[in-house]
């Protein structure tokens, strides 16, 4: 006769649960400070238990601070989802795999369901939506318009905010360049092909993008 | 038989179709502002948990949710499958529960106390020899005399094992939905491919009458053909719904996603066939044997397309304690054509034959579309540069590193489903029409409103298209290539007859009767008499007060759509004989689908088939333990789709215009999924010398064929 036992035992949610408590254990002073910084992003008030209850916290979301009350095992694109209806970002793997999730923070491309909500304070964080400006779509969503590169759509808004970090980091990117960069980020319909093409159109607006050395030299 | 007034414009006088439209949802999907049912926060909506079985077959022998009923935020608890329930594979639901936030849903979750009694399972059946009694033998079927073809001391045989893994559909939004009451009125806000159909099934499933029933889907993040029926958890969020008093969303986690919600039966057949010396086919024999969980599967079209005349086989059906079968895109051809394709692809490597010349050599039993496929072998093998890099099996480079081509080809039927379109015309010249289907991503609106404004001779911005409700005129599910031709038509048809409506009211005011307008550019004017045309708006002027209102739907009279298909795939691999890493240097398609309304969207369909063809030929599996009976991989990091950097070039070629454009629109969903498994396998077999038996062909396997062929 076995007892309960739900599903694996394990899952992000608790994972990140015990992160969240344990945050307010390390800040009472099981280990030195440094490693409490390093652990916290410094944005938390050393000292502080965080929860397991709902704290307050403010996140700046494209430009705009926002108050809420989240507990602290919430992640940062559940909060995002759930407490703000900012949805662009997509869950779908859960554990940082997909990259259907991915949002700037700080410039730099993160998963953000692998990120808490009370550690993405104090940062710049900025969602697909924060990626057109006055109505006006980013050059990267005319391209994916142009070339298909989008079929339920569902991927569509994570691989727009990674290619956005791809291209600033590699601004003229070479077909090989795009197949490694946007590795994070998984379609299921089979939409790459026009996800290539229009990485390559914004990145090379004057040409054909420079090739790069085929695999194994085969072609 | 006189020609209907329903036809589509030739070649020559269409503004729209056959030309390259992007798709119209476009900038709300790449900008983030298209919502999905997983996006929807209704007011005071909850959030629905369940809990799931561990073991794959077990009997639950103790249940007590009390605890769970009085946690925090819980508003609504419901027990699914109670005592004395016997479960039939790990991940079933139990218990659902509706909370405030889902951390309560969860923390409820593992209030519940429950006691099971694990049965015996089985969950894996590539060896046949371990099923025992789960094993359904069908009754042998056969044609012509196989046991002659098979005992001419002339003939050419081959042998071998073969065989397609269960595989997950993966949709990247899962199953489920909102469920909101207004009294006795429900709302539900699905995920589905079967916005109408799905009214029945809630009505049904909850006992209430289909008139108090309203599904919406407006964007749905990936089906496959997991996503037809209202599922148990929706009569359940509907349950919670009316318990808590407030909206219930239920969707599920990634881990239940692939181990109930999605789920492509497996098939693997012992094959032999048989030729005469100069390549033509004689005899097929097969028992095959495949899963699709406790109710087994269907059995596959063996051997696929090729109607070889004497055969002999047999199919074993096998339940497992897997999650249940659902339709994946094509169901049973992808099996059926990954196993014949390659047994041929073997036997014309006995041969000595280049496998195109080899299904040249066998053009009569390609059935109905074997002119078709022989132009697209053609088309293909300039594509893929076939004769520069093909070369005998196994005769490749001298390297470690290996490079091969392989070949398959695949059917598909099409036609259309039934629906309802519904039009109307303003006075003011405003358009708008409606039908509760849905678009899966494949640019069915898109090509609705291109039909509607070629037919009203007005550009696609002019007119409003609705779809995504069941308060519109009924849809059909989008299954099984039958959208396009269904609302493709249904929308012709219906704005024809809008249309015809418009030139009764304009008429007198041009001096000429109703049969002799036209509706071009934007105006509404006499046939062959240029200057004499009013525009769109003051040709709606004519209506007065009254709006026209049009209705038609599918099927209907005149020859707009057909059915029958055939494709030609071509795969270019190269494998790492040290790793037994393979690498997609190139896929190619040539696809027919008769009348391509939107070469884009239809392009992006082949595209996409292509990438998932890479996954379930080289990455994807369902891994179930054996011990425990649950899936090894329920997430998206063991359970591998293929990345933008694993699919390599890909070429699609679409065969337009004479002898294809007159079958009218045909769907196209279904047919380029089906053959990358087996034109990849023969790529590796080509590449390496020897048969990698089974999909994937995952770097162990091809190390593992390696060896055996080389101590062979």
């Amino acid at each position: 006769m076995a007892k309960n036992k739900n599903g694996s035992g394990f899952s992000r949610r608790k994972f990140l649960k015990g992160v969240g408590v344990g945050t307010g254990a390390l800040s009472a002073g099981l280990l030195s400070p440094a490693e409490t910084l390093s652990h916290a992003g410094g944005a938390l008030a050393f000292g502080t238990p965080q929860g397991p209850g709902a704290v307050p916290i403010t996140l700046h979301i494209n430009g705009q601070a926002h108050r809420l009350s989240v507990e602290p095992r919430v992640t940062l694109l559940d909060a995002l989802r759930m407490d703000l209806e900012i949805t662009g970002a997509k869950r779908v793997c859960d554990r940082g795999t997909c990259g259907a999730c991915s949002m700037l923070l700080d410039g730099k491309v993160i998963y953000g369901c692998s990120m808490l909500a009370i550690d993405a304070q104090g940062h710049e964080i900025t969602t697909v939506e924060g990626l057109s400006h006055n109505g006006r779509p980013h050059p990267l969503m005319t391209a994916f318009v142009a070339h298909d590169g989008q079929q339920c759509g569902f991927c569509t808004p994570g691989f727009i905010v990674a290619s956005k970090a791809f291209l600033d980091r590699t601004p003229h990117p070479t077909r090989e360049q795009v197949n490694h960069g946007l590795g994070g980020n998984l379609c299921r319909c089979g939409t790459y092909h026009g996800i290539r093409e229009a990485v390559l159109d914004v990145g090379n607006p004057t040409g054909k993008a420079k090739t790069g050395g085929q695999a194994h030299g085969a072609l | 038989m006189a020609p209907s007034k329903y036809d589509w414009p030739v070649a020559g006088e269409r503004s729209l179709i056959g030309t390259r439209v992007s798709r119209v949802d476009g900038p709300a999907k790449t900008s983030g502002q298209a919502k999905y049912t997983l996006d929807l926060v209704p007011p005071g909506m909850l959030y629905g948990k369940m809990l799931k079985s561990p073991y794959a077959l077990a009997k639950i022998t103790a249940l007590d949710v009390s605890a769970a009923k009085s946690m925090p935020g819980v508003k609504a608890v419901h027990v699914i499958q109670d005592v004395g329930t016997t479960i039939q594979w790990a991940g079933d639901e139990i218990v659902a529960v509706a909370a405030t936030t889902e951390g309560e849903a969860e923390d409820a979750l593992r209030a519940i106390k429950i006691e099971y009694q694990p049965l015996p399972h089985l969950v894996t059946e590539e060896d046949l020899s371990q099923v025992g009694t789960r094993g359904k033998l069908g009754e042998e079927q056969r044609m012509g005399d196989p046991d002659k073809a098979f005992s001419d001391p002339e003939a050419v045989i081959s042998e071998g094992f073969y065989g397609v893994p269960v595989i997950t559909h993966c949709c990247l939004e899962p199953h489920g939905d909102i469920a909101a009451w207004n009294g006795d009125q429900l709302e539900v806000h699905a995920s589905t491919q079967a916005v109408t159909g799905l009214v029945g099934q809630f009505a049904e499933g909850l006992q209430i009458p289909a008139s108090t029933v309203r599904v919406i889907c407006q964007y749905i993040g990936g089906g496959f053909g997991s996503k037809f029926q209202a599922d148990r958890w929706g009569m359940v969020s509907a349950r919670l719904s009316k318990a808590a008093g407030a909206p219930v969303k239920l969707m599920l986690e990634r881990d239940a996603e692939q181990m109930v919600a999605g789920c492509r039966p497996s098939t693997f057949a012992n094959v032999s066939v048989a030729a005469t010396k100069d390549g033509t086919l004689t005899g097929w024999k097969s028992q095959s044997w495949g899963t699709g969980g406790v109710g087994g599967a269907g059995v596959p079209p063996l051997p696929y397309v090729v109607r070889i005349p004497n055969q002999a086989k047999r199919h074993t059906a096998v339940s497992t304690n897997i999650g249940p079968a659902r339709a994946w895109r094509a169901p049973n051809h992808p099996q059926a054509c990954a196993i014949t394709m390659t047994a041929l692809d073997d036997l014309a490597a006995k041969l000595k034959m280049d496998p195109i010349a080899f299904y040249r050599k066998n053009a009569a039993l390609l059935g109905d579309r074997s002119a078709n496929y022989m132009e697209e072998f053609t088309k293909g093998a300039e594509l893929a540069e076939w004769d520069k890099h093909w070369h005998p099996r196994g005769a490749g480079s001298s390297g470690p590193i290996k490079r091969g081509l392989g070949v398959s080809l695949h059917t598909w039927g099409g036609a259309g489903h039934a629906c309802i379109c519904r039009m109307r015309i303003q006075p003011d010249g405003a358009v708008e029409f409606e039908m509760s289907t849905q678009d899966l991503g494949t640019g069915t609106r898109t090509i609705m409103l291109m039909v509607a404004g070629e037919t009203l001779g007005l550009p696609i911005e002019a007119i409003t298209l609705n779809i995504g409700d069941s308060k519109y005129p009924a849809g059909g599910a989008s299954g099984g290539s039958t959208t396009v031709g269904g609302v493709s038509s249904a929308t012709r048809r219906t704005a024809i007859d809008a249309l015809d409506q418009l030139f009764a009211a304009v008429a007198p005011s041009l001096g000429a009767t109703a049969d002799q307008l036209e509706a071009v550019g934007g105006q509404i004017r006499v046939k062959g008499a240029p200057g004499k045309a009013l525009p769109w708006k003051q040709a709606c002027a004519k209506l007065g007060v009254h709006a026209i209102e049009a209705s038609n739907k599918n099927p209907g009279p005149g020859a707009l759509i057909s059915s029958g298909v055939g494709g030609v795939q071509i795969a270019d691999v190269s494998v790492d004989t040290e790793t037994g890493q393979v690498t997609m240097n190139r896929m190619v398609a040539v696809q027919d689908c008769g009348l391509v309304i939107d070469i884009k969207t239809a392009e992006s369909q082949v595209f996409g088939a292509l990438i998932m063809g890479v996954g379930y030929a080289l990455f994807e599996e369902k891994i179930m333990d054996r011990a425990t009976g649950r899936m090894l991989n329920p997430n998206m990091e063991f359970y591998k789709l293929a990345g933008l950097g694993d699919v390599g070039e890909l070429r699609v070629h679409m065969m337009t215009g004479p002898g294809y454009d007159e079958r009218g629109v045909i769907g196209l969903g279904e047919p380029p999924v089906i053959s990358p498994g087996a034109a990849i396998s023969n790529a590796v077999a080509n590449a390496i010398g020897v048969r990698v038996s089974t999909l994937p062909l995952t770097p162990d396997k091809v190390l593992a064929a390696l060896e055996k062929g080389a101590s062979a």
